[in-house]
């Protein structure tokens, strides 16, 4: 089956759902006019990402009419979006939300929240707690936001739960100089990975990163299409607003797996074997360090 | 051997769109920049004329009477060859004025007062002109502390502070700076003779490195000394960083209720744009 796979890649406005939503429904009615199959937007595109205290303010229930908005522009060609979702017991979530044929096909919460360096995301959000493939008209895809690819058990998940392409919604910021290279340092990590996801787990990695700046801090761009031999069937520009739009023949996933059988090959019991005796082992809880001072007391107690 | 990257055409093409989304995005078009003659504020107003369109960018000299005469004349020709437009605002009467009351002040309170009254030109020059005020700090003057706070280093938004002099330098000789600009020696010219080394002791192209291992890199005292440091450069670093730290934040707020501005009140400051 051949589609043909879009992502529009946006600035949003940071914090301003009706701009989003213009932004949203231009791009959409693009990718209708150019015979997409299936629209990808960034993370939290409808929202902007440095949202800290407006998190509630921008969050949205999947009754709500801003979501019943989506739903109807999914009739004109079936696309992700990247959203703060607030569920029935208010908990605030960084989420993306697949829409196709007037309905909502899947949510993905997103797992690995980075509170680190420049990030903060676990302070305003509630992490999500499962990693699923889901069936579209497609076939079988999977969701995966951002850092959370920076977790190879994400994808593995991804690809043994059948996935045939991966969405990732991504508000990538730029970081990182390195002379001679015409991309920042984490641009070329993430190419790096998208490829390697691409070939280890053959299938398409389809890359959807944001642009512009908030606060001083600039998003790559930089979205791209990466087929399951690791070809790139599609790059968007880096640093600036872009829009593609590639055909992704998904009998290359069938190509692709009857060469190299890697994946049926893969020994899942062993896995899960090996996963729950690390689990269990006494080595992979922290252990408590004796040092002299104080800590040295605290961990005589606790013991 | 310590190198620190520099990548001129991607970190130009960073600043570039910086600028443009920075400006743009407030419903503004145009910046003004204290043009002082040096590298820093050279590299700023070019980079802006890039982004904006040289129409859109006004530098302001601002001399003082003991200000070096190459000072201004480095400032006109980066005008000219950028193509903005200038404007020459003599601080000299209202900078004596204030110190005929206090004719005892020393050499760093008159250069506050006058970074000071520079930045209230500009201020007033952005709200005339319907513009945004460019910085032109850089990392390593905003990491050591060596600027006048609330003088040249306030501003709107600032493209040069996450850059090192040494990539200040690289940057400027790529986007074209007058090369009597890049290779002069740094100097703060708030009085005669004064040259930011001279001043602070070090070079800045020591000092970098340090700082690039220090706080790009979080090489801990030990790694630092076994990069050849010595361990009394080190301290002194990082006791200039610890103690200017107030200069990077916002003033203290004793908190009293539930939600404090910048401490539980947190927004964006591009919120809603």
């Amino acid at each position: 089956m051949s589609i043909r796979i879009a992502i529009g890649q946006v600035n949003p406005r940071l914090g301003d759902l009706q701009a989003n939503l213009a932004l949203y429904e231009q791009r959409i009615g693009r990718a209708a006019a150019e015979n997409a199959d299936l629209l990808l937007f960034p993370e939290l595109s409808l929202t902007g990402y440095m949202l800290r205290d407006t998190v509630p303010e921008v969050a949205l229930k999947l009754d709500s009419p801003e979501i019943k908005q989506l739903m109807a522009l999914s009739r004109k060609v079936a696309f992700a979006a990247g959203l703060v979702e607030e569920s029935a017991d208010h908990r605030f979530f960084n989420s993306a939300v697949y829409f196709e044929d007037g309905e909502i096909r899947h949510v993905h919460r997103k797992v690995y929240l980075p509170t680190y360096g420049m990030f903060d995301e676990q302070r305003y959000f509630a992490r999500g707690d499962r990693v699923r493939a889901f069936d579209s008209k497609f076939g079988r895809l999977a969701l995966l936001i951002c850092e959370d690819l920076w977790h190879p058990s994400t994808i593995y998940l991804a690809a043994l739960d059948g996935a045939l392409a991966v969405l990732c919604p991504s508000a990538s910021p730029l970081r990182g100089i390195v002379d001679q290279q015409i991309q920042d340092d984490n641009a070329r990590y993430w190419e790096m990975i998208n490829r390697v996801y691409a070939e280890t787990y053959s299938l398409f990695m389809i890359y959807g990163n944001r642009c512009g700046f908030e606060d001083g801090v600039g998003f790559w761009g930089g979205s791209e299409i990466i087929d399951p031999f690791g070809q790139r069937l599609a790059k968007a520009r880096y640093y600036d607003e872009d829009f593609i739009a590639v055909d992704a023949g998904f009998e290359a996933v069938r190509r692709k797996r009857t060469m190299s059988p890697l994946l049926r090959d893969e020994d899942l019991d062993l896995t899960i074997n090996e996963l729950m005796r690390i689990r269990e082992r006494p080595a992979a809880k922290p252990r408590l360090k004796r040092r002299p001072g104080w800590a040295a007391k605290s961990a005589k107690k606790v013991l | 051997m310590i190198q620190i990257p520099t990548n001129t055409a991607l970190v130009r093409q960073i600043l570039v769109a910086f600028i443009r989304n920075e400006v743009l995005k407030t419903g503004l078009a145009r910046v003004v920049v204290g043009l002082s003659g040096g590298v820093d504020s050279a590299l700023s107003a070019m980079l802006a004329a890039e982004a904006l369109g040289a129409k859109n960018v006004l530098g302001v000299l601002m001399p003082y009477k003991s200000s070096h005469p190459d000072s201004q004349a480095h400032a006109e020709m980066v005008a000219q060859k950028s193509g903005i437009e200038s404007l020459l605002v003599e601080i000299t009467p209202q900078i004596d004025c204030y110190f005929e009351k206090f004719p005892d002040a020393d050499a760093r309170r008159r250069g506050n007062k006058m970074a000071r009254e520079r930045m209230t030109i500009l201020y007033d020059q952005s709200m005339r002109w319907n513009a945004l005020v460019l910085g032109t700090s850089n990392k390593t003057e905003l990491l050591l502390g060596y600027g006048t706070l609330h003088g040249d280093m306030a501003s709107a938004i600032n493209p040069l502070g996450d850059l090192y002099k040494t990539q200040v330098w690289a940057l400027s000789e790529a986007v074209g700076v007058p090369q009597v600009i890049v290779s002069k020696e740094p100097s703060a010219d708030l009085w005669s003779g004064q040259t930011d080394e001279g001043e602070m002791g070090f070079a800045y192209r020591e000092v970098d490195k340090l700082l690039y291992l220090m706080v790009d890199q979080r090489y801990t005292r030990a790694e630092l000394a076994g990069a050849g440091f010595s361990e009394r450069f080190i301290d002194d670093i990082a006791a200039r960083i610890m103690n200017s730290q107030f200069k990077r934040r916002l003033p203290v707020i004793a908190k009293v209720s539930q939600r404090t501005i910048d401490r539980d009140f947190r927004y964006s400051r591009d919120w809603g744009k």
